[in-house]
């Protein structure tokens, strides 16, 4: 397991890294984390002859507050947002979220960018971003573009990024009082990619939920918006009956492919159960 | 001040070697936690494993290994591959057959084995998928990897037979030579068994299935093997648990005579079973080192590993207990099928893991009647061999399985019901009814105190408590036999070159220290660290004296090595008696330079004493330096004898079988099928304990591995024959955060085959564990009326089991 040869270059700015990825084409690739790229790399299923590593760019890390959204750099990594108490307070969902990504070693490297870029369908951030309707912000030497999530997840690893785009941050709304949110995930392992999971997120009004979004992972080859679960609850308190007959929807909403070790129908039926635990503590 | 003047920065101040941690005198190490020597150079990064090693002129060596189960080579052209940078030669399977002879994995004790030939390198047909059927040999392994690109192969694929009953059905047969696809077969029946059966009150029956897996070692297959021309010699550094068995297959199959062969055994990162056999790839290694007259190594990555390491177990097994209805035991009745990939692996053979089912099945229980029919069939999938454990298992799983369905079916509590039915501890010797002998077993002893353990009463209120609120929990208990120290029964008499007996050599050091060669090896598991414990038991020197060398066939005395549990039976037994004829020679020294009847004379606090009253009478290092110096002092016929080499074999019985309980206590996700584990007993019987800690975490470790099988890991192939989790995202293993605690006790039954006592323990927990979980999960599922029968439990299984799926 020895990565076929490539180059190495370490820009120091964005305009470096743009004229790099301007020269070598397809041939190119970018380097965050690497928790991701350099498994493929070692597997030799990706062959580039050049890496082009982002981690010496200034002004695409750290997270800011700026007025109703927290802005997080590309390079933020995963366990810099489990820490961060900005993000506890203002986007808990993610705080929720990230103890699930990998093990400790591995959050302590991988980026939000890396993993936003990978659009891996089990991975969490791309689910917690599309029910939090972040937004994606991509550079080029044409400028800056703000896409929402919920269009950036094309297919399985598979974005609406531009071919030279770089990803430079991921602007999230500020959660207000009466939001909630849930993340669960069902894994056979701590820290494996989830065989289900369930990204949810809501504005509780006097009980009942409103603007819900429950947003899937690990049951398509993107993230997958349960719509008519979120329809069949919107503006409804969670009672027994509206549970069951969002859960009902998902039969519609879903259609897992089967893994290594479960089927089909146990994905479905794992993310039933999954909704119904995800509704419990929405409301508790 | 500038960095430059800090001595302390120019010079870093090594440590200085300090006092001893452990200075206590020699009153004896037996049965302390002594911390075993060699793990602070390890945790230091000090070790040195195969891959660290760099010879001159040192070539690597990649397989172009087959993407098919089964594909005849239409077409294999090297040339642009051999082309290419860095590239060093190429080979097919036919250039390296001239330097490597084939082998058949057979041994005559198992009648009617078959097998056909098998090279280092595949030629004319792949068999499984990941077989080598190329090896390209470049100045760096990143070299060789981007040569493999450039390999020219045309296949025509042939049909693949991967389920084991379609081999069974002989529909499509993979080597057509032997006739049918069934490699070893066995029919085994007591005398009267139909006669039992039909007068049984009561017959269960399931069948248990079991997914092939593998021991995935820390560190991967290894092996640098460095051909001499100069002296027709070859030196090879190898990963293995055996090397004498591999002294003596490169000597055959290379056609060197054997004393011009050496195998050193440098660092082991973790064996299992998996470095005790001949590889393909490992022998083409050493077959290309004679043929390019130069040193070449071979690691298997992560991704060959799985493609090649052996993999074990994928059994389906249907299993009948016949019992009186007050619920005693009146026979099992076992039919197993096993499926083993396209060759017997050599030389230990693929049959004897289906064999130890046949011979343990049943095993705990004092019953008269059995039938057991056995049949071990190719497929085209990686080859399976001995792993861990080797056929416990499966044999534990199914018996205590089938046990707790009687019982349950009885209404008699599965503790009751083998306390009803576990062979009484005044009964031995005991002979079973497959003919295996025990000298003597605890099986009440350890009953007992595995129920105290784990407050099984009080478990049980807990259990019914928590049902009420629909929390389902399951307590499940496996009884278990096992093989350890084997004699010669095992291997030798099936005509195998693979040594029963170990050796010890002893040398008192003229400074008093004593240098200990043992032909048992150091895989990661701490045998080095007991041995130094027997030693200076054996001598009577503090631990601190004592230097253990193991694993290299030009200087350790001749023996088989680690497997079967039998490191410290074996091997210990032989440095305890070496050591204990040190110590008289010792002895006859300081007496003679003393001139005290020897009688008089003891060894203690690495000094000769008084017997008598304790009194120091000549260090040992005086007795060295007499004994090398100046023996001229001596009485003029006094020969100094300061070095005693040992062997030892167990006679009397073919094992010295050991005897345990486990115990696991889950709970069940009835939603999600997901099982918690909470926890794990495991009391066990392995004879004298030398060194308690390390004792409990071997059983700890194979308690895990025992869990890997049965809740995780499964080597999951397509019906094409493609391996579908090859790496270790998709194989899982289990991780220790998911792993319960594991609380041990032990019952001491020395065996009195030897003077030290101890029986095996290393495979113990692997044995029992998935036995223990199974039952804990059909425990739980039982007021739900479901049960599960096909490992590993997969959320999928239970879920399925449950009707909710
Ligand atoms: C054992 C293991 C377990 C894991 N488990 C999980 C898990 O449970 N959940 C999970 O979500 N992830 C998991 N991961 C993946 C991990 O989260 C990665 O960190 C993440 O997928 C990629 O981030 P990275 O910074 O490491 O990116 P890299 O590996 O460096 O890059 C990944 C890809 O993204 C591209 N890229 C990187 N940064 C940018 C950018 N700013 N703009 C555009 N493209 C970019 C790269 O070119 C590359 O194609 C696991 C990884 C390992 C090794």
């Amino acid at each position: 397991m020895k990565a076929a040869p490539f180059a190495y270059a370490k820009p120091g700015s964005l305009r470096e890294a743009f004229a790099l990825l301007e020269r070598h084409g397809d041939r190119a690739k970018l380097l965050a984390g690497g928790q991701s790229l350099i498994a493929a790399l070692n597997m030799r299923l990706a062959t580039p002859s050049i890496l082009v590593d982002l981690t010496a760019i200034p002004g695409i890390d750290g997270i800011q507050l700026r007025g109703d959204h927290l802005a997080i750099g590309a390079l933020v990594r995963h366990r810099e947002i489990e820490r961060s108490e900005l993000v506890a307070k203002h986007a808990p969902l993610l705080s929720q979220a990230a103890p699930h990504i990998a093990h400790v070693a591995i959050r302590n490297a991988g980026t939000i960018g890396g993993s936003l870029a990978m659009a891996d369908p089990a991975a969490e951030w791309p689910a917690c971003c599309v029910a939090l309707e972040a937004h994606i912000v991509a550079a080029s030497p044409k400028g800056e573009r703000r896409i929402p999530a919920t269009k950036f997840f094309k297919s399985l690893f598979t974005t609406a990024l531009a071919p030279r785009e770089i990803i430079t941050a991921v602007e999230v709304p500020v959660a207000g009082a009466n939001t909630r949110s849930a993340f669960l995930e069902l894994v056979r392992r701590r820290g494996d990619y989830a065989i289900v999971g369930l990204a949810a997120h809501t504005q509780l009004e006097r009980g009942a939920l409103t603007r819900l979004r429950l947003v899937y992972l690990g049951v398509g080859d993107a993230p997958v918006s349960a719509a008519g679960a979120m329809e069949k609850l919107e503006g409804k308190r969670a009672t027994p009956e509206a549970i069951a007959a969002a859960q009902a929807a998902l039969e519609q909403d879903l259609s897992p492919a089967a893994d290594l070790t479960h089927s089909a129908a146990t994905k479905l039926h794992l993310a039933r159960v999954l909704l119904g635990r995800a509704l419990a503590a929405l409301v508790t | 001040m500038n960095d430059r003047t800090r001595p302390d920065l120019l010079a870093p101040r090594a440590e200085k070697p300090g006092a001893p941690a452990d200075a206590r005198t020699a009153t004896g190490y037996i049965g302390l936690s002594v911390p075993r020597a060699g793990a602070r150079r390890l945790l230091q990064g000090r070790g040195t494993y195969t891959d660290d090693l760099k010879l001159p002129r040192l070539a690597h060596v990649v397989f172009f290994r087959s993407p098919y189960a089964h594909a005849r080579i239409r077409k294999l052209d090297l040339t642009t591959a051999a082309r290419q940078p860095g590239v060093i030669a190429a080979f097919d399977g036919r250039a390296i057959a001239e330097y490597c002879t084939p082998w058949v994995g057979v041994l005559a004790h198992l009648k009617g084995i078959k097998s056909p030939p098998q090279h280092a390198v595949a030629i004319e047909r792949a068999c499984w998928q990941g077989e080598a059927v190329a090896a390209i040999v470049a100045e760096s392994r990143a070299q060789g990897e981007d040569a493999l690109a450039h390999v020219e192969a045309e296949w025509e694929e042939l049909p693949v037979v991967t389920d084991m009953e379609d081999a069974l059905s002989n529909r499509s047969v993979i080597h057509p030579e032997l006739g049918d696809n069934i490699c070893f077969k066995r029919d085994f029946v007591t005398e009267g068994f139909e006669d039992a059966f039909a007068k049984a009150d009561l017959v269960v029956e399931e069948t248990y299935s079991f997914g092939r897996h593998t021991g995935v070692t820390l560190e991967g297959r290894a092996i640098l093997a460095d051909y001499n021309a100069g002296e027709h010699s070859l030196t090879v550094y190898q990963a293995t648990q055996a090397p004498h068995m591999m002294q003596d297959i490169f000597s055959r199959h290379l056609n060197i005579p054997e004393a011009n062969v050496r195998v050193i055994c440098k660092d082991v990162g973790g064996s299992y079973g998996i470095k005790v056999h001949v590889y393909p790839d490992e022998m083409a290694t050493a077959a290309i080192s004679v043929m390019l007259r130069r040193p070449v190594k071979f690691l298997a990555d992560r991704l060959e590993s799985f493609l090649t390491d052996i993999h074990a177990r994928e059994h389906k097994a249907k299993v009948r207990l016949a019992c009186t209805k007050d619920g005693k035991i009146i026979g099992f009745d076992l039919d197993d099928l096993t499926g083993i990939g396209p060759y017997s692996v050599y030389p230990r053979t693929s049959g004897i893991e289906g064999n130890q089912v046949v011979n343990l099945t049943g095993g705990p229980y004092a019953h008269k009647n059995y039938r057991a029919r056995l049949n071990v069939v190719f497929t085209n999938k990686n080859v399976t061999c001995q792993y861990r454990a080797v056929g416990h298992p499966i044999a534990v799983a199914i018996t205590e399985g089938i046990v707790d369905l009687a019982a349950q079916k009885l209404g008699i509590d599965p503790a009751e019901f083998r306390r009803r039915n576990l062979i009484a501890d005044d009964a031995y010797p005991y002979t079973f009814p497959s003919g295996l002998k025990f000298e003597q077993l605890s099986h009440h002893q350890c009953l007992d105190k595995l129920l105290a353990l784990m407050d099984y009463q009080g478990l049980r209120a807990e259990q019914k408590r928590l049902r009420e609120k629909k929390i389902y929990r399951g307590i499940g208990l496996a009884a278990m036999i096992e093989v350890t120290n084997p004699s010669p029964a095992f291997y030798g008499v099936g005509g195998a070159r693979i040594s029963a007996q170990d050796g010890a050599t002893v040398r008192l050091e003229p400074t008093g220290m004593v240098t200990c060669l043992v032909s048992v090896t150091e895989q990661g598991q701490g045998t080095e660290g007991i041995f130094q414990q027997i030693c200076a038991t054996a001598v009577g020197v503090s631990i601190d004296k004592v230097r253990v060398i193991t694993g290299d066939t030009g200087t350790t005395p001749y023996g088989g090595g680690t497997w079967a549990s039998r490191g410290a039976g074996i091997g210990g037994e032989a440095l305890l008696q070496a050591g204990k004829a040190l110590r008289a020679n010792i002895l006859e020294l300081a007496a003679a330079a003393l001139s005290i009847d020897k009688n008089a004379l003891d060894v203690s606090t690495d000094a000769v004493c008084d017997k008598a009253t304790g009194e120091t009478k000549m260090p040992l290092a005086e007795v060295g330096r007499i004994g090398y110096f100046r023996p001229d002092t001596l009485p003029l016929k006094f020969q100094a004898e300061l070095t005693v080499t040992r062997h030892y074999t167990p006679r009397e019985y073919g094992f010295t079988f050991t005897n345990g309980i486990q115990a696991s206590y889950v709970e069940l996700d009835t939603d999600t099928g997901f099982v918690k584990l909470l926890k794990h007993w495991v009391v066990e019987d392995c004879g004298t304990v030398i060194n308690p800690m390390l004792v409990d975490e071997q059983i700890r470790g194979g308690v895990v591995q025992g869990i890997g099988g049965a809740m995780l890991e499964e080597c999951l192939y397509s019906p094409e024959g493609q391996l579908l989790n090859g790496s270790l995202a998709d194989y899982l293993v289990p991780m220790s955060g998911d792993t319960p605690d594991i609380e041990i006790a032990h019952v001491c039954t020395p065996t009195r085959q030897s003077e030290l006592g101890a029986k095996g323990v290393g495979e113990a927990g692997t044995a029992g564990a998935p036995g223990a979980v199974m039952n804990a999960i059909n425990d739980a599922l039982a007021p739900l009326g479901a049960r599960v029968n096909v490992q590993p439990f997969t959320p999928e299984r239970i879920l399925r089991a449950l009707g909710k799926v």
